[in-house]
């Protein structure tokens, strides 16, 4: 076939392009996903009686915001991972930001900590099943993000599928932390962002095979 | 490059408010610039950089939806050309040209081709692996010209049925095409 026919059947009945298609698809993804883990929440591990105690302690509130702080950028960088030719590294850099802080805000924490208790500081009481939780809960998310994927052009596949996988971790996180009783910081700067980094490393495994256009 | 961008940019924005002259002017110019592009990269395969010529054509059409105004056109051009590129030496494990680098989005423009070759790839034979609601569409509205409405009217499908076959359809020829589906 001769490329100028082949030019002119893509271009014949061409529709419009609606405005901002990707954003709207990412929201839609981002309702989806988190809906789907508070559903999933609900159903395993239920809402705690003393939540609204819990919700009176800082740390409940820094929890969220911690995990609300790495899904901004990993939304933000998602978008332009979709996009052919889009700046993203500049934008997932910004997700390096809360993890140092809160790293750093966990070091000075167990330094002031008497050596006893450290371990305790780390470990809480659920280390064990606190990372495949918020694995558990970013399911939902990892599947609308790569829906969304699969249907843009992202060119550097493995990074596009940590993206994704980071924005969905980060959403389990936001959600788990409605639930998880763990209030000392040490604990979340190492569980939870292992628990982020499940969906994290898995999405950039399966990124190149699930996401080729 | 300044005035590549402004013209293609221009050309571009009016075909995705369904200005199919431009969008036809567009995709040919592009076309050209892909050639060149490809002859040079692909000397060593003179024989298929057509077909990759209109496979990456196809790839921007079907992802024309992730342009946004305010990126420069030819930034995102080449980035689909460099990945439709980079994805076609990978199946054929051409290693060496991988090494190469490919970043420079003003190698794609300095140089057109606007001598067409053909294809060896066959539309006729592709739209016949597709199901009917997807192959119909295609042949009405894409290659006989003729309007959704009356598209829908012929086939008896609904108007958006129609689009979404169109839409769906060239997706699946994307894929057939690359071999994955």
């Amino acid at each position: 076939m001769k490329t100028d026919d082949w030019v002119a059947m893509l271009a014949t009945g061409a529709q419009p392009v609606p405005a901002h298609a990707l954003e709207r698809r990412l929201f839609a993804a981002l309702v989806a996903g988190g809906a789907g883990a508070a559903t999933l929440m609900l159903l395993v591990f239920g809402l705690r009686p003393e939540l609204a105690q819990m919700a009176a302690l800082p740390m409940f509130w820094g929890k969220l915001g911690f995990a609300a702080a790495l899904a901004l950028p990993a939304g933000w960088a998602l978008l332009r991972l979709a996009r052919p030719g889009a700046d993203w590294r500049r934008v997932l850099r910004w997700a390096a930001l809360p993890v140092a802080l809160v790293w750093a805000l966990a070091g000075w924490a167990l330094l002031q900590s008497p050596e006893a208790d450290r371990w305790g500081q780390v470990l809480g009481s659920t280390w064990r099943s606190c990372p495949f939780n918020i694995a558990l809960l970013s399911v939902p998310m990892w599947i609308a993000c790569f829906w969304v994927l699969r249907r843009a052009a992202p060119t550097r596949l493995a990074w596009a599928g940590a993206g994704a996988g980071l924005l969905a971790g980060a959403v389990g996180a936001l959600v788990y932390a409605v639930h998880c009783p763990e209030m000392a910081l040490p604990f979340v700067a190492v569980w939870y962002v292992a628990g982020m980094m499940i969906p994290t490393v898995l999405g950039a495994l399966l990124g190149p095979r699930l996401l080729r256009w | 490059m300044e005035i590549v961008e402004e013209h293609l940019r221009d050309l571009l924005l009016r075909g995705l408010q369904a200005d199919a002259a431009a969008y036809e002017r567009f995709l040919k110019e592009l076309g050209a610039h892909l050639r060149a592009f490809l002859r040079r990269r692909l000397s060593q395969y003179l024989g298929e950089v057509e077909d990759l010529v209109q496979e990456t054509l196809l790839a921007i059409h079907n992802q024309r939806h992730t342009y946004r105004p305010d990126m420069p056109v030819t930034a995102w051009a080449h980035a689909i050309a460099r990945y439709k590129l980079i994805d076609w030496l990978r199946s054929h494990r051409v290693k060496e040209a991988l090494n190469d680098p490919l970043d420079d989005a003003g190698e794609l423009f300095a140089s057109s081709d606007e001598e067409a070759a053909e294809a060896r790839r066959d539309l006729g034979r592709l739209l016949q692996t597709l199901p009917e609601r997807q192959r119909l569409p295609i042949v009405h509205v894409k290659l006989e010209g003729l309007s959704v409405v009356e598209a829908a009217r012929l086939t008896g499908m609904s108007e958006s049925a129609v689009k979404v076959g169109v839409h769906r359809g060239l997706k699946a020829l994307a894929a057939k095409i690359r071999g994955t589906a």
